[in-house]
């Protein structure tokens, strides 16, 4: 006999509140980083440690997770990163964070939490991603009050650096 | 050789030229472009043009994919017309609802322009 939605989605809590551990896996983020970047840009990226400071001018993509996780995806890089990344992507030159930059930073930011989400199988149908936002500018956090977990990382390809950041702030 | 007059539906130009481009690295050469940026921008061009085949996002503001493709079947507009998902959302429900909904193949980003090939070329020869 069929569980009911009421049922069903119990039993998805449970099965995704007892996997935590394996939702909040950076080895899911590393290994989403990895495929985006050499899939679309053809660029091998290496972890490495978070430096203390970040760029003074930023750019940040922000897609929302919606659904039995929510939360942020949130992708953040220097100025001059943020144009090597659209030029390697789209094969055109870039010298300002024109709105080709902004859209190439946003859809980097829409794969990776497709990607991210697409490697826990209870995420992946049902948890919905948000349009990405962009901001720019200098001097700004992103705050979120007691996640349920935050997996932050850094990476660098050739000799631009960026940040990603999955922050869960709801579980069911 | 005859040209292949495709539609590219996705709120994102920067994807709707990487799109384009493995177009034209699978070989679909002479090839003409038609793009919008949403699902309602989609139903436009076609009640305007003729295409071959028409790629399609699915997470979209205003109309997304999946409506979009519903109403071009329901309105009749690309009667024929293969259509191609091509989206962040890979699970098998995402898939399903697309082919439920008229899709004839699925593109789960990041992808390469080998996929893009192996994907769409039997659906323009078929």
């Amino acid at each position: 006999m069929g569980l009911n939605n009421r049922e069903d989605e119990k039993v998805m809590s449970l099965s995704l509140r007892e996997n935590l551990q394996t939702v909040a896996d950076p080895v899911h983020l590393q290994s989403s980083v990895e495929e985006v970047f050499a899939t679309m840009l053809g660029a091998q990226c290496e972890m490495v440690p978070c430096a203390g400071s970040t760029p003074t001018e930023t750019i940040t993509s922000v897609v929302g997770f919606g659904g039995v996780l929510t939360g942020a995806c949130v992708f953040r890089c220097s100025e001059a990163t943020a144009l090597a990344i659209a030029a390697r992507l789209t094969g055109m030159s870039f010298t300002e964070l024109d709105d080709t930059v902004k859209d190439a930073i946003g859809e980097i930011g829409n794969m990776l939490a497709g990607a991210w989400k697409g490697k826990v199988p209870e995420l992946s149908a049902r948890c919905g991603l948000s349009i990405p936002a962009v901001i720019t500018g200098s001097n700004y956090n992103i705050h979120v009050q007691a996640p349920e977990f935050r997996l932050h990382h850094c990476y660098r390809f050739d000799a631009s650096v960026f940040e990603v950041t999955i922050i869960c702030d709801g579980l069911q | 050789m005859s040209e292949t007059r495709v539609l590219i539906v996705d709120d994102s130009s920067v994807m709707r030229k990487i799109v384009e481009r493995a177009l034209r690295q699978a070989g679909l050469e002479p090839l003409v472009v038609l793009e919008a940026g949403s699902g309602v921008e989609g139903l436009e061009a076609l009640r305007a043009n003729q295409v071959q085949l028409i790629l399609s996002d699915i997470n979209m503001p205003s109309m997304d994919g999946l409506e979009f493709l519903r109403q071009l079947r329901a309105q009749n507009l690309a009667d024929g017309v293969p259509v191609v998902m091509i989206t962040t959302e890979s699970s098998e429900e995402h898939v399903r609802q697309a082919i439920q909904s008229g899709a004839q193949g699925y593109i789960r980003k990041p992808f390469t322009a080998d996929q893009v090939k192996e994907r769409v070329l039997p659906l323009i020869a078929a």
